[in-house]
């Protein structure tokens, strides 16, 4: 099978800035992006950087854009995309992370943010001499978070990291629920407190990237809202960020058909939070062009929108 | 120049656990490894890890086990030492928060797996090492380890046969350093990429073994080389034994369960030497299909396969184009693992301790996990004993590392000159003339090579053809030429130092095989098909002699209990 790969190429030692470069590959039937990429580096260009191992989707190290989207190259076939992509695959590094050479990059900003949320199990009280005994179910909830391998796709295609570097992000957060619902775990309301926190869990505007992105099913979207339901139902949000962020999303949207962003903030961390402690964010925002509009504009049917919601009863 | 009182080559399961270790008994520790710790090929074990955790089995059911499964070629002491202290070390792990499955108790359950009389294998759905290499992780960041991450080590360095440390290079700026400590550990894990194809990853390059065999250490058994009964013929991925553990059959091309020939009892789930051989038989005699046999797992249902095999489910969909719930994927067996690497003690220690000098050794050289040969798995090793070997042995040389680094002086090292010495090498790489060989031409000629002549059936003359292939690669290596000639992430420099290291180890494994001339685990010879224990009931140890080159000797197996008997499934 043939395909055409084109490829970002960017070296720091050299004058040229990124760029990309086309390769002609020749792949078995179900060959995958990261054959054709060593396929490239093996016989026609060696000095093309990518990180890989395992081929099999399990060490996490071979994420990357592949046509747009942060894919693992293994286990992008080749022939999928052919089909439903198009004939060309254009291969990039993956976003979010500074680039250090052509697909790698430096990844410290994602470990520091999984870090943050003390990845690892607090028990507290008497020891047990064997095991903790707990629930199959209870052990395999958590296995759907255990099942990230940290391989960045995620905070790759977070749309809220991308304005935001504070924000935890969905790798993290994802990692942050398999310890808060672990039943071993005696730090829960700690954990929990924490992750309410601005840069925690109400930062993530449930725009689905990170869903799309995960390559193993973890839907870290999904464990963030865990975390809010825990953090709603444990009483843990006596401050009521929580409530006020499902109500001010409701009101937006009911009033202009759109999520006003500025008063979703101001609504769910409160005053004086709202205008101090995320005044640093308004302020990169404002540099780098990507503040919402500070006058709420509605759309053309927002009467429609609201006429829903009326039906609904919301 | 960074100073460690111990400081671990390997960042899997056995150096995480060696560093852990090592950091409780408050030693000053640091890891190096060629990639992110999580990105380890510990990751990528899928189907458990053994110990007699049920209330139905002991440590000694399951050392005879292990004992039987080796072929009688491992040592007797390590092997009690292995499954006497597993129960503890999976008790510790669960409650540094592995999610094992669980019995209806609220136990860690077990399930069954190849050559094991009860069900011993603990796990967590089929991707158990992930989650224990996971584990480990969080537990050094609770720690604070300082980890080197993606600094590769060149060499080690060596003063009167005693470790000084290593030079390693930061592969995302090319700076080299030099690392001194007291105490080294290698856990660089196994030689896969020695074989084409593997279930390895692309990263296992027999780094550790090479290290330990250019410093002056013994490589053991090198010639025991495990091929996997169950791997996917696109790519080599490994298909856990866990799905035969849960019940799946395998099936030639006439629909039959061929292993009711070969292992009456057993079946399926005889020790992984005696299934890859059935399914080599099935297929030389016209019975498989385009080099395959299947792998049936349509009767355990839905359930059991989404909850306990999801991993494969995906993996079969994603590189077989199958979809397990509706036909049986086509599987053929493949390079898995090496029982065979540097001769250790107990204790991880590489140098013999008695004075005796019963083999040779480095003073202050550790090693653990796959590189190391303790020796526990012997001529063939049984599923989900390789986690086991890692977290106990691992644990051991964190241990043992320590006790040495308190009882000894920091060596002296020429850091100049040594610095120099690593520049020098790369620099000449760099200075030969571009349109040579192609690092990746060679290492699939040597890949080759090793698949065609030493794998699941061998005889003299094919070994001998691989022996002189691979030999034919090292002569051709000084021509290799890169087209990357930079500082930055260079991974066109580091496939030639893997290839360099690989060819040293693809000798010693060729020199052994040629020398046993009998059949036992996972060494089949044609030419000698029984096992002869009056002759070869000893192991390889494989030297680099004063001129720089291999040579072969032999030292005693360590009986403690169990008599050889003839071995049957």
């Amino acid at each position: 099978m043939d395909a055409t790969f084109k490829v970002q190429r960017y070296d720091p030692e050299s004058q040229e800035g990124s760029h990309y470069e086309e390769f002609e590959v020749d792949l078995p039937e179900y060959g995958s992006v990261l054959e054709g990429l060593l396929d490239i580096r093996d016989h026609q260009d060696g000095s093309l950087s990518l990180r890989c191992s395992c081929r099999s989707a399990i060490c996490g190290s071979c994420s990357m854009k592949i046509n747009g989207e942060s894919r693992l190259a293994c286990k992008a076939m080749v022939s999928d995309i052919k089909e439903t992509e198009g004939d060309i695959i254009t291969v990039e590094p993956m976003g979010n992370m500074p680039v250090i050479k052509d697909l790698v990059v430096n990844m410290d900003m994602f470990w520091e943010k999984v870090e943050k949320i003390e990845p690892y199990l607090q028990p507290t009280g008497p020891e047990p001499e064997k095991e903790y005994l707990v629930s199959n179910d209870e052990m395999m909830k958590l296995a759907v978070a255990m099942n990230c391998i940290m391989c960045g796709a995620c905070v790759s295609d977070c749309t809220v990291l991308e304005v935001d570097k504070t924000f935890l992000g969905p790798a993290a957060l994802a990692k942050a629920f398999r310890f808060a619902a672990d039943p071993r775990d005696g730090a829960q309301e700690e954990r929990l407190e924490s992750y309410n926190e601005p840069t925690g869990v109400w930062d993530c505007t449930r725009c689905f990237m990170c869903v799309q992105a995960c390559p193993k099913d973890v839907a870290p979207m999904e464990r963030i809202m865990d975390i809010r339901s825990m953090v709603v139902e444990n009483e843990i949000d006596k401050k009521g960020r929580g409530q006020r962020h499902i109500q001010g999303f409701i009101d937006g949207v009911k009033h202009s058909g759109r999520l006003d962003e500025f008063g979703l903030a101001r609504k769910t961390f409160g005053f004086p939070i709202w205008a101090f402690e995320l005044a640093d964010l308004g302020i990169r925002r404002i540099l780098r062009l990507r503040l919402p509009p500070i006058i709420h504009k509605s759309i053309k049917s927002a009467k429609n929108v609201k006429k829903i919601f009326e039906n609904l009863g919301v | 120049m960074p100073q460690h009182q111990v400081l671990i080559v390997g960042g899997g399961l056995a150096g995480m656990r060696a560093a852990q270790k090592a950091q409780e008994l408050g030693m000053d520790v640091a890891m190096i490894s060629k990639i992110f710790p999580t990105r380890s090929h510990s990751a990528a074990a899928q189907g458990g890890v053994q110990a007699a955790v049920s209330e139905d089995d002991s440590w000694e059911s399951h050392a005879y086990d292990t004992v039987k499964g080796s072929d009688y070629l491992g040592d007797q002491d390590a092997i009690e030492i292995l499954c006497s202290e597993a129960p503890d070390d999976i008790y510790s792990l669960e409650r540094m928060g592995v999610v094992f499955n669980r019995t209806e108790e609220g136990k860690i359950d077990a399930r069954a797996f190849g050559g094991t009389s009860v069900k011993r294998t603990c796990y967590v759905a089929d991707q158990t090492g992930q989650v224990l290499l996971h584990v480990m992780w969080e537990q050094l960041i609770k720690s604070g380890l300082k980890v080197y991450s993606e600094w590769f080590v060149m060499d080690l360095i060596v003063e009167d046969n005693k470790v000084a440390g290593c030079v390693a290079m930061e592969i995302p700026t090319g700076k080299i350093e030099v690392f001194r400590s007291k105490s080294l550990i290698l856990a660089t894990g196994g030689i896969g990429q020695v074989y084409s194809p593997t279930t390895n990853g692309l990263v296992v390059t027999a780094d550790g073994q090479a290290l330990a065999y250019k410093a002056g250490a013994t490589l053991m058994d090198m010639e025991m080389v495990q091929h996997h009964p169950t791997t996917m013929q696109a790519n080599g991925v490994l298909i856990t034994e866990g799905a035969r553990g849960e019940g799946a059959y395998l099936l030639n091309s006439k629909g039959e369960r061929f292993m009711e020939k070969y292992a009456p009892n057993m079946k399926e789930l005889a020790s992984r030497d005696v299934v890859s051989r059935a399914e080599t038989m099935e297929i030389r005699e016209g019975r498989g299909v385009d080099g395959c046999v299947f792998l049936d797992l349509r009767h355990l249902g839905r359930d059991l396969i989404m909850t306990k095999l999801s991993q494969i489910y995906e993996l079969s969909r994603d590189y077989a184009n199958t979809n397990i719930l509706e036909a049986p994927v086509p599987i053929q067996p493949g390079h898995h693992y090496i029982m065979g690497g540097i001769k250790t003690d107990v204790d991880g220690r590489t140098w013999d301790v008695s004075g005796q000098n019963r083999w040779q050794g480095v003073e202050g050289l550790f090693a653990a996990g796959e590189c190391a040969n303790v020796s526990v798995h012997g001529g063939n090793r049984l599923g989900g004993n390789s986690l086991l070997d890692t977290i106990v042995f691992g644990r051991r040389s964190g241990q043992g590392s320590t006790d040495y680094a308190k009882s000894t002086d920091w060596v002296n090292i020429d850091e100049n000159s040594v610095i120099r010495g690593a520049e020098d090498k790369i620099k000449e790489i760099f200075a030969r003339p571009s349109g040579g060989l192609r690092t990746a031409n060679l290492r699939s000629e040597m890949g080759s090579a090793m698949n065609d002549g030493i794998a699941v059936f061998r005889n003299e003359e094919g070994m001998k053809k691989t022996l002189e292939s691979v030999r034919s690669v090292r002569d051709r290596f000084p021509k290799i030429s890169l087209d990357n000639k930079g500082k930055i992430f260079n991974t066109d420099l580091l496939s030639v130092l893997e290839l360099e290291f690989m060819l040293d180890v693809a000798e010693v494994i060729g020199i052994g095989a040629i020398e046993r001339k009998e059949s036992r685990g996972a060494h089949a010879r044609e030419d000698y098909p029984d096992r002869n224990d009056e002759e070869y009931l000893k192991h390889t140890v494989v030297n680099l002699d004063e001129n720089g080159e291999p040579k072969l000797n032999y030292i005693p197996v360590t009986m403690t209990q169990w008599e050889p008997q003839v071995r049957t499934y």
